[in-house]
């Protein structure tokens, strides 16, 4: 799975992106969101607060329930601030 | 027509352009957005605007598309640019044509309100106190819901 992270979710957990494989048991944002959580304090830190987080899975946005695979682009990022 | 750039560009240039070659439009209506160097009361030097290439790209296309739908519009132009910019610095144009000038006038507002919250752009402001996201704001949000399912 091809991870994206942009805005302060990409200076918080330090890196612009990621291919990683999660877990089989992965299947939708929220559960993806709370596996990613545990791989540090930096991702603990950026995706505490899920209200304030925005999903896109393959360039179109998507919610916390949409389900995801291990071929999915799936970008985490804040509100947008865009114009 | 969509165009995401590092470069700046020319109003005048980018306006004549849309309405040369095309004499059943009336009217055009124009926004241009620019680096400000006050953030609240701190002193901005430099934004830095991020995008998410391809998906920006995108989603500005389909925000295009719903102007076009509500508005009986000749053309739509969006610019907006990515990268470094310093204040006074155009961060985006929005121009729309039309036989009328309401539809013009309206569908630009649209433009710029949706661009605000749905286009994929972060900003970052640099000053003395160092470098900070730019948080959205509600303001933001409820200028873009003002339009929601709200056909002319």
């Amino acid at each position: 799975m091809r991870l994206l992270y942009f805005g302060w979710v990409r200076t918080q957990i330090g890196i612009s992106g990621e291919t990683l494989e999660p877990p089989a048991e992965i299947t939708d944002v929220r559960t993806l969101v709370e596996w990613l959580k545990k791989r540090g304090e930096s991702y603990r830190v950026a995706l505490e607060d899920l209200t304030t987080i925005r999903v896109a899975i393959n360039q179109e946005m998507a919610n916390l329930d949409a389900t995801v695979s291990s071929e999915d682009e799936v970008a985490l990022f804040p509100p947008m601030t865009g114009g | 027509m969509i165009k995401v750039q590092m470069q700046d560009f020319d109003v005048g240039t980018e306006l004549s352009a849309m309405t040369r070659d095309n004499h059943s439009i009336g009217g055009q209506g124009c926004f241009v957005g620019l680096v400000r160097d006050m953030a609240g009361d701190k002193k901005i030097s430099e934004m830095a605007l991020e995008h998410y290439p391809g998906m920006t790209e995108k989603q500005l296309k389909k925000i295009e598309e719903e102007a076009l739908s509500r508005w009986p519009l000749e053309g739509v132009l969006i610019i907006h640019r990515y990268g470094r910019l310093k204040p006074g610095d155009q961060i985006v144009l929005v121009a729309t044509t039309s036989e009328h000038r309401e539809a013009a006038l309206e569908s630009c507002h649209f433009l710029i309100d949706w661009l605000k919250t749905k286009a994929l752009f972060w900003k970052m402001e640099s000053g003395k106190s160092g470098e900070s996201w730019v948080q959205a704001s509600d303001k933001d949000e409820d200028a873009a819901s003002r339009w929601d399912g709200n056909a002319p």
